[in-house]
């Protein structure tokens, strides 16, 4: 995650409280989706950004897990993200993020 | 159960390759939640 929205997540966390801020991440690959949601639980892991050290333990989610497909309008979900979704690693994505979320989220 | 409710702020991390910003953001308006940060990252 670049140096500058990581400033905004820490931001961001301040402002409105750590239980009530969602990143929604939409990484092409795994191992980029990973390490920003790693970035938004465990702290920046190449220690570069704001976030190094920084354990804020967010819920973090993918567009193309199962919770966020489920959480929005069914229609919309398949014009805005249907495409994507065929063409990402999914079961590769969901993993990577999951794991992150259970291991180093808070909420 | 939804991840989202009236509480939620969302913080957007789109990707140019991936799913962009603006397509969550378009989904995010069906729920409760409120976007407080979109962006699009670009790796090339």
């Amino acid at each position: 995650m670049d140096l500058e929205n990581q400033k905004r997540v820490k931001d961001l966390t301040e402002k409105y409280g750590a239980e009530n801020v969602v990143v929604l991440i939409g990484g092409a690959e795994a191992e980029s989706a990973g390490l920003a949601a790693e970035t938004v639980t465990a702290g920046d892991p190449t220690f570069a950004g704001p976030l190094a050290g920084v354990p804020l333990g967010l819920k973090v989610y993918h567009a193309v897990e199962p919770e966020f497909k489920e959480s929005v309008d069914a229609d919309v979900y398949d014009d805005q993200i249907g495409m994507m979704e065929m063409v990402l690693d999914v079961d590769a994505i969901v993993e990577e993020v999951s794991k992150m979320r259970s291991e180093y989220g808070k909420y | 159960m939804s991840i989202f409710n009236e509480n939620s702020k969302v913080i957007v991390i789109g990707d140019r390759d991936g799913i962009p910003g603006p397509a969550m953001e378009e989904c995010i308006k069906t729920t409760p939640a409120e976007v407080v940060f979109s962006a699009t990252e670009c790796f090339v």
